[in-house]
């Protein structure tokens, strides 16, 4: 039973092996803010931070995890990135948003001030079908507006 | 009074005559330009929610005692089920219960495509009920699939009958004409890839059912599922509260809805089917494929004088025909037009309508043929658009309701001035140019649609209206109207949607028609509030006292308001224009293009919300690039195994892959429509993203291209004729 650290509470998490962080988040302790959205880690909409890190939970076992720190959207809903997507409008549908602001947290925490190709990098990996990739750019830029 | 009367309605280009019964809509439209609260950008009411997490979509519903679904899909274009025995999944750890072909008609042992679905169980779990369709046995009859359009309309393999459409004379015209130019253009199926996949969670609940549900049409799956199931419509509740989503495919029940319905029907618990991103690339729907044969004939000084097309849409197993044809009928004044359209029935995923469909795929054809016309003229591409302008509706001789389609040419101006500098940028293998394309589209909504409105003693407002927002940003929208007409702050305003049980019936969000149709709505529910507390004010001998403090006296007593969508302006047309820009750069030696820059001009009558539109067009721009450039669904021509069922074979555009978008709205109010003259933006800004694009790349290299997407190998192939070409007009006597 791994012990995981969820937004610094800790967990022991009962689960069968195989079950993924993103399943483990969602159907355990019933944190709905991360999205599933392709199950197989081609999107991000499944994105949290693991040790810092982003990570694609739907595609990270939980057993793998025993001792880590995981942080999800629900441990930023204060962090300034958050009011920055919604005041840029960097959102439509909202169904990528958790994911692409835990990727944005996870650049500006390594790079504070990045650059248009650094965004771009960074963000690449976080798929939008709304489009709002123009805005998602303008609220990474002036997140701490 | 409330008066019947018979007015027309139109969703994505078809309309329908219905009965309607209206009330005075006596509100006139507020005067040109920014309000106090509409006509400026405003932030999402309920972008914190979606941001943190916290909204809860379809996806991420759990009910108590919730069952997960598998559904057994044909994994065959085209095969029957000779045996299926499905008894085998009962027996294994967590299924409650398991269906198959006769249990309900959307279950089928006749599978006309892959994806279709055969069988369904339900388990504890996701990983329970997908275990036990593994031990679903069935024998299948696998035939040989039909997958060419072409040919479907060779063998006679259609979905409807053809549809001709003529004016004037097609004959005398090309006759008339002074130069001639044909081409054949085929547009690739794309799909819609909304992240929340299609989905329901259905529980039977006494003597009705609710519905939850991922979806751009509440009331029509209410009619759907009352329909199918044999229930009272007001049996049926269908909630949606938050959407990830649609561009056309969620506007039906779907497959899902039904299994689910029967599933919870069977075991007495709430069910969920929802579909894999892999079921979702096979079985929700797609734009589907085009070939269109083209003809423009025209004079020597650019008036067009015909215009003929025949088209195939590759539609699929079921569908129906999306109007490929209504860009070369209504773009342009023409007096000679003709068309046909088949409607091939194919051993393919059956189509849904996707953002403009039919629309984006003519445009591109028309609008790219029409640049070779410019060219053999040596006429600017622009000014060959204004020659042919159509001051009224071209194909019916109707008036518009308004069209400032000249002024979105005006303010295009200026980025098609660019082009010189951009070209003068090209080198040796880099080649730069700038293309531009017009749209025309529908967008003007319709009636019925309703809403309340209640104000409490607080001064603080409540639109209540069983309308979805799909991300669309309808609920900020709405928010504005009724504190614009409340004269109150946008603040102090909530709207309340996405339950049938819990408000009035609302429009679909689909053919740009969610803000002509609601917004109206809103505007006399909240104008109807504020009167009766004008009224109190008088009574009061107070009449010019702010509605806070007419309302503080009413403790919990409340002011309801209520409103109706008006009718259409009877005899007129009314519909969506603009124009866009493209500038690209086009690597002559491997076949990269990169899309540098887009300006969007769009007349859409009045705004009601600068930023969200401005958010929307972008989102149009990006998604006509990826249709345009890297986005197709590709299958073995010889099985038609589909080969692209990943987010990672199929290409959607990432933030990478997006230019520099300029966004303008001429923001004009329509005077003839509704007590708001606002048209819908859903739609137009996909439209001429393709055209233009490929414009730009014939003003680069001279390349002809003639399909979408525009791969490597099609924009080399385009060069190479483009270079062959030269070389036979350089060796021609002259």
């Amino acid at each position: 039973m791994p012990s995981v650290e969820v937004n610094g509470h800790p967990y022991d998490v009962e689960a069968a092996v195989g079950t993924t962080l993103a399943e483990a988040l969602r159907d355990e302790l019933r944190l709905t803010g991360t999205k599933i959205a392709c199950a197989e880690g081609h999107c991000g909409a499944c994105t949290v931070l693991v040790d810092g890190t982003p990570a694609l939970s739907c595609i990270t076992l939980l057993h793998a995890l025993d001792g880590a720190r995981v942080t999800t959207i629900e441990g930023l809903r204060d962090h300034p990135m958050v009011a920055s997507f919604v005041r840029a409008d960097a959102l439509q549908c909202g169904f990528c948003t958790p994911g692409q602001i835990v990727s944005a947290v996870a650049l500006v925490e390594a790079t504070p001030d990045p650059t248009s190709d650094e965004i771009r990098h960074a963000m690449a990996g976080n798929l939008c079908r709304c489009g709002a990739y123009p805005k998602i750019e303008e609220a990474i830029r002036t997140w701490r507006d | 009074m409330a008066r019947l009367i018979r007015t027309e309605k139109e969703v994505e280009g078809r309309y329908e005559e219905v009965w309607l019964v209206v009330e005075e809509d006596a509100l006139d439209q507020w005067p040109q330009g920014p309000r106090e609260v509409v006509g400026r950008p405003a932030t999402r009411v309920d972008g914190f929610e979606r941001a943190r997490g916290e909204a809860v979509y379809t996806a991420d519903l759990q009910l108590n005692g919730m069952l997960h679904t598998a559904v057994l899909r044909s994994p065959h274009a085209h095969a029957q089920v000779r045996r299926i025995d499905v008894s085998k999944a009962l027996s294994l750890p967590g299924v409650h219960a398991a269906i198959g072909p006769g249990d309900i008609p959307q279950l089928t042992d006749h599978c006309g495509f892959q994806g279709a679905a055969v069988a369904a169980v339900c388990a504890d779990t996701f990983a329970q009920a997908r275990a036990a369709l593994r031990a679903i046995d069935v024998e299948w009859d696998v035939r040989e699939p039909l997958l060419d359009p072409d040919e479907a309309v060779r063998r006679g393999a259609l979905l409807a009958e053809p549809r001709v459409r003529e004016r004037g004379d097609f004959e005398r015209g090309l006759a008339e004409a002074d130069v001639v130019v044909t081409g054949e253009f085929r547009t690739g199926t794309v799909l819609h890839n909304s992240l929340e996949t299609h989905q329901a969670v259905v529980q039977w609940t006494g003597d009705g059912v609710d519905v939850h549900i991922s979806t751009q049409f509440i009331w029509g799956i209410r009619d759907e599922v009352s329909s199918e199931l044999g229930l009272p419509r007001d049996k049926v509740r269908v909630v949606c509260h938050y959407m990830g989503g649609g561009f056309g495919a969620k506007n039906d029940a779907g497959d899902y809805t039904f299994v689910a319905a029967e599933l919870a029907k069977r075991t007495g618990r709430p069910v969920r089917c929802a579909l894999t991103r892999r079921e979702e690339n096979l079985a929700a729907g797609n734009r589907n494929a085009t070939v269109q044969r083209l003809t423009i004939g025209a004079t020597s000084d650019g008036k067009l004088t015909a215009l003929g097309g025949d088209y195939v849409n590759a539609v699929g197993w079921d569908g129906w025909l999306a109007p490929t044809d209504g860009p070369l009928h209504m773009l342009y004044a023409c007096p000679n037009v003709r068309s046909t359209l088949y409607g091939a029935k194919l051993n393919t995923p059956p189509m849904k309508a996707f953002r403009a469909p039919g629309f984006v795929e003519g445009t591109f054809g028309l609008e790219t043929l029409l640049d070779e016309l410019a060219a053999k003229l040596d006429l600017d591409p622009l000014e060959l658009r204004r020659l042919n302008h159509a001051d009224r509706d071209a194909s019916d001789d109707r008036p518009y309701s308004s069209k400032n389609l000249l002024e979105c040419y005006r303010r295009a101006q200026a980025h098609w001035d660019r082009r010189h500098d951009v070209r003068s940028r090209s080198t040796d293998t880099v080649k730069r140019g700038v293309g531009t394309a017009s749209q025309i589209w529908y967008g003007g909504g319709g009636p019925p649609s309703y809403a309340w409105v209640r104000v409490g003693s607080d001064a603080r407002a409540t639109v209540v209206t069983a309308m979805q927002d799909i991300g669309t940003g309808t609920k900020t929208a709405m928010a504005q109207i009724a504190a614009e007409e409340l004269g109150i702050p946008l603040e102090h305003v909530t709207v309340s949607v996405g339950d049938s049980a819990r408000g009035p019936y609302a429009s679909i969000s689909a053919g740009s028609s969610t803000t002509p149709s609601m917004g109206p709505a809103v505007r006399a529910a909240a104008a109807d509030a504020r009167r009766q507390i004008d009224e109190i004010a008088e009574q009061r001998g107070t009449p010019d006292a702010p509605i806070e403090e007419v309302v503080s006296l009413l403790e919990d007593a409340q002011i309801l308001g209520r409103g109706a969508r008006g009718p259409n302006p009877t005899g007129m047309q009314v519909l969506t224009f603009g124009v866009h820009v493209a500038e690209v750069a086009v690597d002559v030696e491997t076949g990269e293009i990169w899309v540098d820059r887009v300006a969007a001009i769009h007349d859409v009558g009045r705004v009601i919300n600068p930023l969200g539109a401005s958010s929307q067009i972008e989102g149009g721009v990006i998604q006509g690039i990826g249709h345009t450039l890297s986005e197709e669904r590709l299958f073995d021509p010889r099985t038609g195994a589909i080969l692209t069922t990943t987010l990672d074979a199929y290409r959607l555009p990432t933030i990478a892959d997006v230019p520099e978008i300029v966004t303008e709205l001429v923001d004009v109010p329509d005077e003839h429509l509704t007590n708001l003259g606002s048209k819908g933006l859903g739609e137009p800004p996909i439209v001429p993203v393709a055209a233009a694009i490929a414009n730009a790349i014939r003003d680069a290299t001279g390349a002809e291209v003639r399909q979408l997407p525009i791969t490597r190998e099609e924009l080399l192939r385009a060069l190479h004729e483009a270079a062959e070409r030269d070389r036979r007009g350089a060796a021609a006597p002259v």
